[in-house]
């Protein structure tokens, strides 16, 4: 996979080397470093990022959740995306992780108020290493990356698209170009380069093994389907990156 | 020993309150105050906040959300109806694949309180 680190300019080189010591310097090293950066990270990114699992799977939990889990980043993301993110992050909810809380109406219809979205902070480069290897080890759902057989196969992106948005509805929220689709789920013109294979088939075939409440409902999905889905969000993701 | 006309609307009088009861209030066994707070999770991406068809997703859509507080097009539509087009998704009423199949998300008594919700959310519209 191809990694995504974004080169700086010339000119940043000298701030981002002071960075990057300066993380460097902050961040521990060793046995005792790891159980360090654990209480870092708990610290830094749990105010928003479930790092334990849920406490219960009421309405209310998922109403008030500020961002995406991340108990399971290990059985969800990419390690080199993640690395790459950290460090220039982008929105990848356009309403945020609860809709309904970012959404206001208007007479034309509702729209997505984004005054109450918070930006990801930035991390330099060491850091974002650091963090994206302590959150590769949180793995609790090896158990359904396992139960999934999936080889990346192909589809045309004409037949992908009309799959997505036509048979199965995955456009009702979901954007599959930065421009075309709903904009209550993530976006998906990236979700190949940022998740791994396995949790997007297993994640369409049971989205509440992952998450209760998830706001994304059940198909019931036979794996041939999923797989084709897979397959589309694979096409578009190689479609955009060979068009960079 | 036959009894009188007065007695006998009297003794109706109970059955008739009943009966204009069942007809002036839903059918749904449902709660419409917890229905409320699964339609703003589940459903106010596509229907809107306020049930109107208009939410966030909607302008990509091919086909509109129905319109909730559409009494006449509600009305149309039985408690039967609405609960099977949430649980089995709307291509299992002959309506859009792009509303989806919920009894993943939802159980049947919960979806009988967004029925009962969606009954309420009509009503008093007023249109």
């Amino acid at each position: 996979m191809k990694r995504l680190h974004h080169r700086p300019p010339a000119t940043a080189g000298l701030g981002l080397l002071l960075a990057t010591l300066a993380a460097l310097t902050a961040l521990p090293s060793g046995l005792a470093g790891a159980a360090e950066l654990a209480d870092k990270v708990t610290k830094d990114c749990g105010g928003c990022h479930d790092l334990t699992g849920p406490s219960d799977d009421s309405l209310a939990a998922r109403s008030e959740r500020q961002a995406p889990p991340l108990y399971y980043a290990g059985n969800k993301f990419r390690e080199d995306w993640v690395v790459s993110w950290l460090q220039k992050p982008s929105r990848i909810r356009p309403a945020g992780d609860f809709p309904p809380a970012h959404v206001r109406t208007t007479a034309e219809g509702d729209v997505i108020d984004a005054s109450g979205l918070i930006d990801h902070p930035v991390l330099p480069a060491a850091e974002a290493e650091a963090v994206g290897g302590y959150l590769m080890t949180l793995r609790p759902h090896d158990d359904l990356i396992a139960q999934e057989d999936y080889t990346p196969g192909k589809v045309s992106l004409r037949m992908g698209a009309m799959d997505f948005v036509k048979f199965k509805g995955c456009a009702a929220c979901h954007r599959d170009t930065p421009k075309l689709g709903g904009l209550s789920g993530p976006e998906l013109h990236t979700a190949w380069q940022r998740l791994q294979p396995e949790f997007i088939t297993s994640y369409i075939r049971d989205p509440a093994a992952w998450e209760p409440r998830s706001l994304m409902p059940n198909q019931h999905l036979e794996s041939g389907p999923i797989h084709k889905l897979a397959n589309y969000l694979r096409a578009i993701g190689e479609s955009s990156e060979e068009s960079k | 020993m036959r009894s009188s006309p007065a007695a006998f609307v009297s003794a109706l009088a109970p059955a008739i309150v009943v009966a204009s009861v069942a007809l002036s209030t839903p059918a749904s066994a449902g709660d419409a105050s917890r229905g409320k707070a699964l339609y703003e999770v589940y459903c106010t991406q596509c229907h809107g906040l306020n049930g109107k068809g208009d939410g966030v997703n909607a302008p990509q859509l091919a086909v509109k959300p129905r319109n909730h507080t559409d009494q006449a097009e509600m009305s149309a539509r039985s408690d039967a109806d609405l609960f099977k087009a949430i649980k089995q998704g709307g291509q299992a009423v002959n309506k859009s694949v792009l509303m989806p199949n919920w009894d993943g998300s939802m159980s049947d008594g919960e979806i009988e309180d967004v029925v009962a919700y969606l009954r309420e959310l009509c009503c008093q519209s007023g249109q």
